[in-house]
């Protein structure tokens, strides 16, 4: 563990909250897998979402997403 | 000059070791004193409802002698690899070196950093490859790990842990901001680590 008070480490000097550092590690470490542990581990880790954006308090048309994790 | 140096500096040290923080849990469940004496007085014949401090728990108790086996809790977002499983030793990849964990171990709190977890139970021993994670050790000889992404060693592989290396290397030589920087040696560390799993 860093000293009190002592040097962050680069991640977080840069800018990057933990939370994001570690999707990053994961992300590569899902990457690097023999199929078929990779395509199921990619399956697993999408997301599914509808996003609408509100104009003069009424949602728009929404839109689907269907994303693999991206960083 | 320093004689007196080795005293001077004995005696704060005592006096920490005798303080607790006031944080620190009840070692037995306790339950409001002060509250249930007013209560009574004003409603004798109504039980006292409990207040937060008799909801929590106690610490769980340190065995006064070692637990012969180390009961680890490995836990994944989507799975739970290991429950309540008893080991002899973990060695946990701690962003502070490979930590090694035996029953009796002191708590500790450990970030780990990408690399190998080792369960090492009679003559087995299991590995699997954590992406990052930590682990929680109490006295109690119970280790929980918790990680993002963990998978046995067997199941990265070679070539594309090579070319990622490559890539992100590339990508480190000609990053510009900080942020870019900062992505590429994660990739650089986070490749290197999957390499010398593969290799060690």
């Amino acid at each position: 563990m860093a000293s009190a008070g002592g040097a962050a480490p680069f991640w977080r000097a840069a800018g990057m909250t933990y939370i994001t550092y570690s999707n990053i590690c994961a992300n590569l470490v899902r990457n690097c897998l023999k199929e078929p542990f990779k395509a199921e581990a990619i399956s697993r880790e999408r997301v599914h979402f509808s996003l609408s954006k509100w104009v003069d308090g009424k949602p728009e048309k929404p839109t689907i997403r269907s994303d693999p994790t991206e960083h | 000059m320093f004689r007196r140096a080795s005293t001077l500096l004995r005696r704060p040290l005592m006096g920490a070791t005798s303080r607790r923080f006031s944080t620190d849990l009840p070692a037995a469940a306790v339950e409001d004193s002060s509250f249930v004496e007013a209560w009574k007085k004003v409603s004798p014949n109504v039980d006292p409802p409990k207040t937060p401090l008799a909801y929590m728990k106690p610490r769980p108790a340190t065995p006064s002698s070692l637990p012969s086996k180390l009961t680890v809790n490995f836990v994944l977002p989507y799975a739970s690899e290991l429950s309540a499983k008893e080991v002899d030793m973990v060695i946990v990849p701690a962003t502070t070196g490979q930590m090694g964990v035996l029953p009796g171990h002191v708590a500790t709190i450990a970030e780990l950093k990408p690399g190998v977890l080792s369960v090492h139970e009679g003559n087995d021993v299991t590995k699997y490859f954590v992406s990052s994670g930590f682990a929680f050790i109490h006295a109690n000889s119970v280790a929980d790990i918790i990680a993002v992404e963990a998978v046995p060693v067997d199941r990265i592989d070679a070539n594309l842990v090579q070319k990622g290396l490559q890539e992100f290397t590339q990508k480190l030589n000609s990053a510009t901001t900080d942020l870019e920087k900062a992505e590429a040696q994660i990739g650089v560390d986070v490749h290197s680590a999957l390499n010398s799993a593969l290799t060690g």
